[in-house]
């Protein structure tokens, strides 16, 4: 009989089912072994993956590969210019920028009034006023970090670049302190710094943005510019890279070429500052790989001592059956089919575990999930094992439990039919 | 059937060796029903062991059915088993958690036999024996006897050449040894050659021929008037 033949016999399978339940407590002691491995392990990196995921939900609404640049003091004297000089930022660099280095995918120059200390705009609407952040905004900027704009609004756009329209998109807190309840904002009118604007959005204020709040109000790049007679100055530039480019490099090369177009030195590491999100985020996110690589060694290795325990159990029930096993080779049992059938027990123990532990972690993780849905604040979302994880770990499983069975399978055919029968 | 030249058999026991059989020389025809006596010690183990192909010989030759038994591995060993041998034990020796129907099937389902002629085949030799109606019992709910019937219809099942039965009686009073003895000599009549191992005398005296062995020889080979075990049944 060749060993497909045997594994899809109807008759094999009923010789094994025969043999295992015959021992039916040591039968769920030996799965219990396997079995809470493979839990372990779905359990395990199915919680590690929801706090990826968790992570990457907090990140979602700014591009993971994005980081800031501004300028600050040259410490060295370079080209003629002293040293202590303030290099500007200006509109033009954000071309020179993106021809020199390929990998920015976005960039968006920005202006602020408030945020970085100094007062911010007075803003009026009817009796009602407050002094808050005010942005100069591109509409690349919604590409870098997203906005959420609530019903009816929408964020500034080229043409309100191009005609310097004077709109702007406002915070809820600043929807809250000055309109009234239930009043609808879209299309309203207010005062910043005494020039009348139209309100063309609100914007969902998200945690964990950095230095943004919910009171900050955007208006076009164009308009800031008139408005604060800035010209061509920029605060500082957001940059996105393409996916899969190395956000460090990318970081390196910008203020490289930034140095070169305001003249310094290529040495000078405190004439730009910048803030690597991108650099954060593989930070963070290599945490949670972390967790997940040692889930996956644990959840293994906890498999590998189950699977090592049913192979120990195996050897003992071999060791138990030598008459029953000599019995079968003097009726004619080949050592290949005795070796096939003790083999096909391991294996078939062994997914069986694994199959129940699957199930089991899949209910835990369920539980976690159920536990979790309503944490906001809580990075941790959708604790899931990918399905390629768990067919792995079958094929783990399989293969082990053969190997594992190899052992008691040869200590089986090892005995010879006349020592085993003559045992009683 | 069976023809032995010059059969020896020795095991080494650390450094000396145990010289077991000694030239044993035997022929058996179709059809016979054999006791094979001798004290504990005496070979006869040995001789059937060698004859089931359980153990191999040192030197000699071992011929059954015309078949020289020779290089065995243990493939062919089991393979040979399977298709010329049927065993009977002392103790049985059935599988504990299978039923006699299945226990009966067993060898036919290391010969291939598909699904539904095994349990045919199986359910005919077990009413053979007179156990058709203790097909779906387990071991532990028959009695010595009826085991010992299960093992025979179980040796019958792969219809082999030849059944060897060692001690067949050993475990059973003498009611139940005689209804045993009552079954082998019917199979026997059939035309069935058989090979019991014994000790004791009224069972080898149900055989047809006695073969007497001591230190590892034949030390007397007789044809014997058979007592019928049916008189003592029944």
């Amino acid at each position: 009989m060749n060993s497909l033949k045997i594994i899809f016999d109807r008759d094999t399978w009923q010789e094994i089912f025969g043999s295992i339940q015959k021992n039916k407590v040591r039968t769920i002691i030996t799965i219990i072994g396997v079995l809470w491995g493979i839990f372990i392990y779905i359990a395990l990196s199915g919680s590690a993956n929801g706090l990826d995921n968790g992570f990457e939900r907090e990140f979602e609404n700014i591009a993971m590969n994005s980081m800031f640049v501004w300028a600050q003091r040259t410490s060295m004297p370079y080209d003629g210019f002293k040293t202590g000089r303030n290099p500007q930022l200006k509109l033009q660099d954000a071309q020179i920028l993106k021809n020199n280095v390929p990998e920015i995918q976005f960039i968006a120059p920005r202006n602020t009034r408030g945020a970085f200390g100094g007062g911010g705009a007075q803003i009026v609407r009817g009796t009602k006023s407050g002094t808050y952040n005010i942005y100069g905004d591109f509409p690349e900027y919604t590409k870098i970090a997203t906005k959420k704009i609530y019903n009816n609004g929408r964020f500034i756009n080229q043409s309100d670049i191009d005609e310097s329209r004077k709109v702007c998109v406002i915070g809820e807190r600043t929807q809250k302190e000055l309109f009234e309840e239930g009043e609808e904002p879209v299309g309203q009118f207010i005062r910043i710094d005494d020039i009348y604007f139209q309100v063309i959005g609100v914007h969902k204020f998200v945690p964990g943005g950095g230095f943004e709040s919910d009171g900050d109000v955007f208006i076009p790049f164009a308009t800031f510019r008139k408005l604060y007679n800035t010209g061509d100055d920029v605060d500082w530039f957001t940059i996105a890279a393409f996916d899969d480019v190395d956000v460090v490099a990318v970081e390196k090369n910008v203020k490289q070429t930034l140095k070169r177009i305001h003249r310094v030195d290529p040495r000078d590491e405190r004439a730009f500052g910048s803030f690597n999100l991108g650099e954060v985020f593989n930070r963070i996110m290599g945490f949670a790989r972390g967790m997940t690589f040692l889930s996956l060694v644990v959840g293994i290795a906890t498999i590998i001592a189950g699977v090592i325990g049913i192979g120990n159990i195996l050897l003992i029930s071999v060791k138990e059956r030598t008459k029953e096993l000599g019995v079968r080779r003097a009726l004619g049992a080949t050592p290949s089919e005795v070796r096939m059938q003790i083999i096909l027990e391991s294996v078939f123990l062994t997914v069986v575990a694994g199959i129940f532990g699957i199930v089991l972690g899949a209910f835990v993780l369920a539980g976690i999930n159920a536990g979790t849905a309503n944490l906001e604040d809580f990075p941790y979302t959708n604790p899931t094992v990918p399905i390629s994880f768990v067919l792995g770990a079958l094929l783990i499983m399989v293969t082990l439990g053969t190997l594992i069975g190899l052992i008691p399978a040869q200590r089986a055919v090892s005995i010879k039919p006349i020592d085993a029968l003559r045992e009683e | 059937m069976i023809k032995i030249n010059d059969l020896h058999k020795s095991y080494k026991m650390g450094s000396s060796s145990l010289h077991v059989l000694k030239g044993i020389n035997l022929d058996i025809e179709d059809g016979e029903l054999v006791a094979i006596m001798g004290s504990s010690g005496s070979g006869k183990s040995t001789l059937l062991n060698i004859l089931g192909m359980l153990d191999v010989l040192d030197e000699g030759t071992y011929e059954l059915d015309s078949v020289l038994i020779e290089d065995l591995d243990e493939t062919k060993a089991a393979k040979y088993r399977n298709k010329f041998l049927g065993f009977i034990f002392q103790s049985f020796n059935l599988i504990n958690y299978k039923t006699a129907l299945e226990n009966v099937s067993l060898p036919l389902y290391y010969q291939g036999v598909n699904r539904k002629e095994r349990q045919e085949k199986a359910l005919r030799y077990l009413s053979s024996v007179g156990l058709a109606d203790w097909a779906t019992h387990l071991p532990s709910e028959l009695s010595g006897g009826q085991k010992q019937r299960v093992a025979i219809a179980r040796a019958m099942a792969s219809e082999p050449k030849l059944l060897l039965a060692d001690e067949p009686t050993g475990a059973l009073d003498t009611t139940t040894s005689y209804e045993v003895m009552d079954l082998i000599q019917k199979i026997n009549q059939e035309g069935k050659t058989i090979l019991v191992v014994t000790h004791e005398e009224d069972i080898a005296q149900m055989c047809k021929r006695i073969v007497r062995l001591k230190d590892g020889v034949i030390v007397e080979d007789t044809k014997v008037d058979q007592v019928l075990a049916a008189q003592y049944v029944q």
